[in-house]
């Protein structure tokens, strides 16, 4: 083989691989050994059953992928499907709701004058980079009984006075919401701020009316942001563990939590790396989808 | 573009108040004097006093710092390595390892915190390495780290102008002075900005520190989220109070560091 002119440089392929593995080689090496293995483990042993003592034995059985699908030991058993409808739903509908309240502030924060907009940007940075854990523990001081939120709703009828909001599905949602509307709305403002407003003003122009001119000249060109932000929210809202676990408690159980049992006191590892390849597959399926909605625009976006 | 319009304020300061109302009842409540959370009942410090002299919550803090210090230590050198590997030189199988990179960001951390919980007991029962701990929770950070700042800086070098490198090759410079004297303090805001937020997401993280935790390896997250699921102290909200206060320092720090990077860059 020629050598090739690299940098100015003659470059033989022997040379190049030298230089490979001296400077690619140890990153490639740790990253494979301690998160390429561990996952292709996970594949194997969710084929694999658990011992009496919660211990893994290599058996090979469908049994934990038809566990989760309902058909237990015990005949059928909604629980698990439950848990991955319920999931679903509720990603979805946190990266839907993050969408419906992002678009207007993000309009709003690249309308204001120059100086105004850093600050309003600030504002949506600061939630993003404070410890989540903490953000959603304090929902349970504002979701408290003796709060005013849970007196107003004691008044209306909606719980018996004197309950507090949560543990309850409709908390998990509030706080998902809340934790990840900066993770959307900051890839989205990215796009918004590009935004070309003379196609906007043509199709207005062209007589198109307000509807008209958002789905035709604008959604067209923050669709990356948009995608972006909702993959960047459904992933994390998928695997979520925490939230539920404080402000649903065991009456909203996610995939997270059910992975977390599994192995925690449960301690049946092939059940639980087999609830971890189904999220897996969940997410590999919604970045298909946002691959062939997004294109080549949306993944330069997201990465 | 237009000026917002009312509803569109108007939306906005709802949102503002949603974003904050945590943040801000965390703040307030750390000051409020009832012992067992509950309603407010008048304003103390005094658990800001006795934060400094709970043992658990220093050693909490000691952990969080020396994981940050060192998971980022390590995971720069490697990250950049690897970074300028990737961007220089081709090799069989670089674009799966390319792909590789994308993995922490494709995987919810619950599963890779599992995947790595149990890569690390089968190792302990084996070898008896690995034993649970601040070591374990160490490798699993910078397991997260590398790729995030090898993609960073590979962005960095993809931006540089190659003339540059090969000026410093036909001044007689051989490879490894191009990268230490040319290539490397060009590529020095990259690798900072890839640092700090290996350093942040280390610090932040609780998922990935809570399943390869051992006994006794406490992190503040940890330590926030085991204290909260037996009930929520004012101690506790004392401590939050500090950490979002130094998050929102650090945010606002980083922020003007990077305006005034960017204007001197201009001229």
């Amino acid at each position: 083989m020629k050598p090739k002119i690299h940098f100015g440089e003659q470059l033989s392929p022997r040379a190049e691989q030298v230089r490979s593995a001296l400077t690619s080689g140890p990153g490639i090496t740790w990253v494979t050994v301690f998160l390429l293995v561990p996952l292709i483990s996970i594949v194997v042993i969710s084929f694999m059953s658990r011992g009496t003592y919660g211990d893994v034995q290599p058996h090979f059985t469908l049994e934990n992928f038809k566990r989760f699908l309902g058909f237990g030991a015990f005949g059928f058993d909604p629980l698990y499907p439950k848990i991955i409808l319920r999931s679903l739903l509720m990603a979805l509908g946190t990266v839907a709701l993050c969408m419906i309240v992002s678009l207007p502030l993000t309009f709003f924060i690249a309308g204001l004058p120059q100086r105004w907009k850093q600050v309003a940007l600030m504002l949506v940075v600061i939630p993003f980079w404070t410890n989540m854990l903490i953000r959603t523990y304090a929902w349970q001081i504002i979701f408290s009984g003796t709060g005013w939120l849970a007196r107003a709703a004691a008044s209306l009828g909606l719980i018996a006075p004197g309950d507090a909001l949560y543990p309850s599905a409709f908390a998990v949602f509030v706080v998902l919401t809340c934790d990840f509307l900066p993770v959307l709305a900051l890839p989205l403002y990215a796009s918004v701020e590009k935004i070309d407003w003379s196609i906007a003003e043509a199709a207005s122009d062209l007589g198109a009316d307000g509807r008209r001119v958002f789905w035709h000249a604008l959604l067209p060109q923050i669709k990356p942001g948009l995608m972006a932000g909702a993959i960047l929210v459904f992933i994390p809202a998928t695997g979520q563990f925490a939230i539920p676990d404080l402000m649903g408690g065991a009456k909203t159980v996610l995939l997270g939590n059910a992975i977390q049992q599994q192995f925690g006191f449960s301690r049946d590892w092939p059940f639980g790396s087999a609830i971890s390849c189904l999220a897996m597959a969940i997410v590999m399926i919604g970045l298909w989808l946002f691959a062939r909605t997004a294109g080549e625009e949306g993944r330069k976006t997201l990465v | 573009m237009k000026r917002p319009s009312l509803p569109l304020c108007l939306n906005a300061v709802v949102l503002y108040v949603f974003l904050y109302a945590p943040i801000v009842v965390v703040i307030v409540y750390s000051f409020n004097s009832a012992r067992r959370g509950g309603p407010w009942r008048g304003f103390t410090t005094e658990w800001y006093a006795t934060l400094f002299h709970s043992p658990e919550k220093l050693s909490a803090v000691t952990n969080t710092v020396i994981l940050a210090v060192a998971s980022t230590a390590i995971s720069t050198v490697l990250g950049t390595l690897l970074g300028y590997g990737l961007s220089r030189f081709s090799f069989p199988g670089k674009k799966l390892f390319s792909w590789l990179m994308y993995i922490p960001v494709v995987v919810p951390d619950i599963v890779a915190a599992v995947a790595m919980l149990m890569f690390c007991s089968f190792v302990r029962n084996w070898t008896g390495l690995l034993e649970l701990g601040l070591t374990t929770m160490i490798i699993a950070h910078v397991t997260f780290q590398i790729p995030l700042i090898a993609i960073v800086v590979r962005s960095r070098l993809a931006g540089m102008d190659p003339a540059i490198e090969e000026a410093a090759h036909d001044l007689g410079a051989d490879a490894w002075q191009k990268f230490r004297h040319v290539t490397l303090p060009l590529l020095m805001p990259g690798v900072l900005a890839g640092a700090a937020l290996a350093f942040t997401m280390s610090i932040d993280d609780f998922v990935i520190s809570f399943f390869t935790a051992g006994p006794g390896a406490t992190t503040l997250p940890i330590l926030i989220y085991s204290s909260v699921k037996r009930g929520i102290t004012p101690d506790i909200n004392a401590l939050a109070t500090l950490i979002v206060l130094a998050s929102i320092v650090g945010t606002i720090t980083v922020t003007m560091l990077q305006r005034r990077g960017r204007n001197e860059a201009n001229i």
